[in-house]
């Protein structure tokens, strides 16, 4: 047991540190270390500067143009990339759809769409939740009646994140009713160009677009779009839970940016000394610090369980619940940094509010987010005590 | 002892409710956001004609002599329906400021009562956090006129003020709290830098530079901090009855949605980790309405059994505020952070009044120290 990297890993860190040197500019600090998603266009240079340099899918096997890493060299990716500022890479194509495709697609889909996640010249989102499936996915409604070759989908979809920028859609709906709720739910490919769909903004408390309603309206998609069978969408999800475990961890690396924003604003003098350095809020930061190593460790062992490629039970759960609840009390304190000054959250008659403004509010409010969306907290402490804990 | 309003405290709160539920009421809100200023000047006017306005201005001063209970019930109906007015800097600060100082005061604060005249008061500095002792702000004293330098870092509700109450430094050095001097300055005043800022919950505030602005000076010279906390102290409370009164229409509308949203086959209330939680909100605000209590019953104390009852209701207040605001937002789910919703709006409100004259922390430190 140990925790050193070894000579190899060692160069293989200094060659990604010196990468994102290289791609990551100054402007998006703020942003990401609010844990704000950057602009799409910012979004997809990003992207484009990963693939281009041939680590557009960290998480990916070789065979479909991903990397091929082991864990370690996963870890030091994110935790360098964590470094230099960088984002998480949106991931609704790379680790939600990519992965379905990759394991349960036809070799058409592979050879279309694979490579467009890769060099984020498609951009996918994901219509699943509907206004009256949330938590209870399974109670979808959305139907696809097949017509000759092609599926006819109606419906509305909810919360359909960057539906607005995406040129495609990965949609569940349902192909027949059976008994099981679960049974009879395909899973679809959509071209967000196709005739039928219509896209509306929801307008959310951080006043930053994006979520979407997407309303379905005899929507024609080619059966060809079906991956894998139909009626056994449901279960091409488990794929995804397993991968999501690989989200989490990319997140949980990336706490130590809104620890870092926390403190940069806690740089702030108060009487000439520092915030940070004051009793009451030195002590607030160091427990801080202290939950984000027992996450950071958390996420290691969830990394090597990957490499063993061994069930990480409810890790995976673990660490999102961990992180959201970390990335909620980490926006808390930097808002607490700000003083009085929280209240200027934007300037107006050109009036500059403080230089972390609107990023940290909107972050301190879009974190809340995130004990809601990808399997509430209280989701995933069913699942826990459901899966691991045998109740 | 007795906890029950008077049948015209009642009265006021019942009506209070009803202009909040007339006006300001969550499938109005959004529609009012839209054009948020001229709709809260539409409501200032009205509240005027009301005479809301003039609660706890004195009588001698053209008010109505209210007492903090008086004061606690229209804050109550301000709370529940979120109606973003400046009320507690304008009529409950400001005239707490102001109150016996002299003519000019007078006649701001009959101004005020009537709705003419819309005022603020800067006391907080950079560097300074939520101190009110930390006062650098100069003011100079040159052919009998004073002359304000310096700068303030917020002025809470201080957009749309017509004049500005501010602390400056008559004597001694930075921190001190002898020294302390009060100060008018007019909105317009030559000189004078007003930064505007627009806050998550409606509100807009200001930082003020000064550079030899003209000001009047009100009160005793070199002695305001006693006054200034005191009136602090009292727009402190008046918040707290605000959060106190959001946090429990934030729980009845969650409890409410825990009826009707359906997961699983069943009301989303069915779940005992909700209900638990949902009890964890009731008791949060049953703490909370105490607090307000024992903060609004202790205003008129001795100094000391003021400032910790405030301290004290700050802190706790706060807390629970947030915690039921954020646990009101994770029970709806997804729907809790849409704009649409007015749970989100409750959330942002909490947020701002925890931030207002200082979060837990300070008000903690504060109850420790205060002798
Ligand atoms: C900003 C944002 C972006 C999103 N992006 C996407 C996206 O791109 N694509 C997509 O498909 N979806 C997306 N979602 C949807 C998200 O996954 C859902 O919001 C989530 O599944 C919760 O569903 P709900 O909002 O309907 O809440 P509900 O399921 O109605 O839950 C309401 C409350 O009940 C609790 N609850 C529900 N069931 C139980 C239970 N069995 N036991 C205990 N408590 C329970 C929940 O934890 C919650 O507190 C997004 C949501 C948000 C807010």
């Amino acid at each position: 047991m140990n925790l050193e990297f070894t000579n190899e890993e060692l160069a293989f860190q200094e060659e990604v540190r010196s990468f994102f040197a290289e791609v990551v500019p100054k402007e998006w600090l703020t942003r990401v270390r609010a844990g704000l998603r950057l602009e799409p266009k910012e979004l997809i240079a990003y992207q484009k500067a990963l693939a281009e340099r041939g680590w557009g899918a960290p998480n990916w096997p070789k065979e479909f143009g991903g990397t091929g890493w082991g864990p370690t060299q996963i870890y030091i990716f994110e935790s360098e990339a964590t470094r230099a500022g960088a984002p998480i890479q949106f991931h609704q194509g790379l680790e939600l759809i990519g992965p379905i495709i990759f394991t349960y697609g036809s070799d058409e889909q592979k050879k279309r769409f694979l490579p467009g996640i890769i060099n984020a010249d498609d951009w996918w989102c994901q219509g699943y939740s509907e206004p009256g499936a949330g938590s209870d996915l399974a109670s979808l409604k959305t139907t696809a009646a097949k017509d000759g070759d092609e599926y006819v989908l109606n419906g509305q979809k909810m919360w359909t994140s960057y539906a607005h920028v995406a040129s495609h859609m990965f949609v569940l709906a349902r192909t027949s009713n059976e008994e099981k709720r679960q049974q009879g739910i395909s899973l679809l490919l959509v071209d967000m160009k196709t005739p039928g769909i219509q896209v509306k903004p929801i307008d959310t408390m951080d006043e930053k677009h994006h979520t979407n309603e997407v309303f379905l309206d005899d929507v024609r998609v080619p059966v060809n779009n079906l991956v894998g069978e139909e009626g056994r969408g449901w279960g091409y999800g488990k794929v995804l839970l397993d991968r999501e475990r690989m989200v989490s961890a990319a997140n949980a690396i990336h706490i130590q940016q809104v620890i870092d924003g926390a403190r940069a604003a806690a740089e702030r003098l108060i009487a000439g000394v520092p915030l940070y350095k004051t009793p009451t809020f030195s002590s607030k930061f160091a427990q801080l610090e202290i939950e984000a190593t027992a996450l950071k460790t958390m996420v290691l062992r969830l990394m090597a369980d990957a490499a063993a490629g061994v069930d990480s039970g409810p890790r995976g759960s673990m660490v999102k619940l961990r992180w959201s609840e970390l990335y909620q009390s980490a926006m808390g304190l930097w808002l607490e940094a700000l003083g009085p000054e929280a209240a200027h959250f934007r300037g107006l008659e050109n009036t500059q509010a403080p230089s972390d403004m609107p990023y940290a509010m909107q972050g301190a409010l879009y974190s809340r987010v995130t004990s809601i969306y990808g399997g509430s907290s209280e989701i995933q402490r069913n699942i826990i005590a459901r899966r691991a804990l045998g109740l | 002892m007795n906890f029950d309003y008077s049948g015209e405290q009642q009265m006021l709160l019942d009506s209070v409710l009803r202009y909040g539920l007339d006006n300001w009421s969550a499938d109005k809100r959004l529609a009012c956001l839209k054009d948020l200023p001229s709709n809260v000047t539409k409501s200032w006017a009205e509240m005027a004609d009301l005479g809301w306005l003039m609660l706890s201005i004195p009588e001698e001063e053209g008010g109505l002599g209210g007492t903090p209970v008086d004061v606690m019930a229209l804050m109550e109906g301000i709370g529940r329906h979120l109606i973003p007015v400046p009320y507690v800097t304008s009529c409950v600060l400001v005239p707490a400021l102001l109150s016996g100082t002299g003519e000019t005061a007078t006649e701001i604060l009959e101004g005020i009562g009537l709705g003419n005249i819309r005022a603020a008061a800067g006391f907080l500095e950079s560097e300074g956090g939520f101190d009110l002792n930390y006062v650098g702000l100069s003011a100079e004293l040159s052919d009998n006129r004073w002359l304000l330098s310096g700068e303030k870092v917020h002025v809470e509700d201080g957009g749309d003020a017509d004049w500005y109450v501010v602390s400056a430094r008559t004597a001694g050095s930075i921190m001190d709290s002898d020294g302390i001097s009060l100060f008018l300055i007019s909105a317009n005043s030559p000189g004078l830098k007003v930064e505007n800022f627009r806050a998550v919950d409606g509100h807009t505030h200001s930082r003020l530079r000064l550079d030899n602005v003209n000001a009047t000076l009100v009160g005793e010279k070199d002695q305001a901090l006693m006054r200034i906390e005191s009136a602090v102290d009292r727009a402190i409370t008046a918040h707290v009855a605000e959060a106190v009164a959001s946090m429990e229409m934030a729980n009845a509308v969650t409890l409410d949605y825990l009826g009707t949203r359906r997961q699983f086959g069943v009301s989303i209330g069915s779940f005992q980790v909700l209900q638990h939680r949902a009890v964890d909100m009731a008791i949060a605000a049953e703490e909370a309405r105490s607090m307000m209590l024992h903060a609004t019953l202790n205003l008129n104390a001795d100094p000391v059994t003021r400032k910790r009852a405030v301290s004290a209701a700050k802190t706790r207040v706060g807390q629970t505020g947030l915690y039921v605001a954020k646990q009101a937002v994770q029970l709806h789910g997804g729907v809790g952070t849409c704009d649409e919703l007015i749970i989100s709006h409750h959330l942002k409100r909490q947020m701002m009044l925890d931030t207002a004259y200082g979060q837990a922390d300070y008000h903690r430190t504060r109850f420790a120290n205060v002798s």
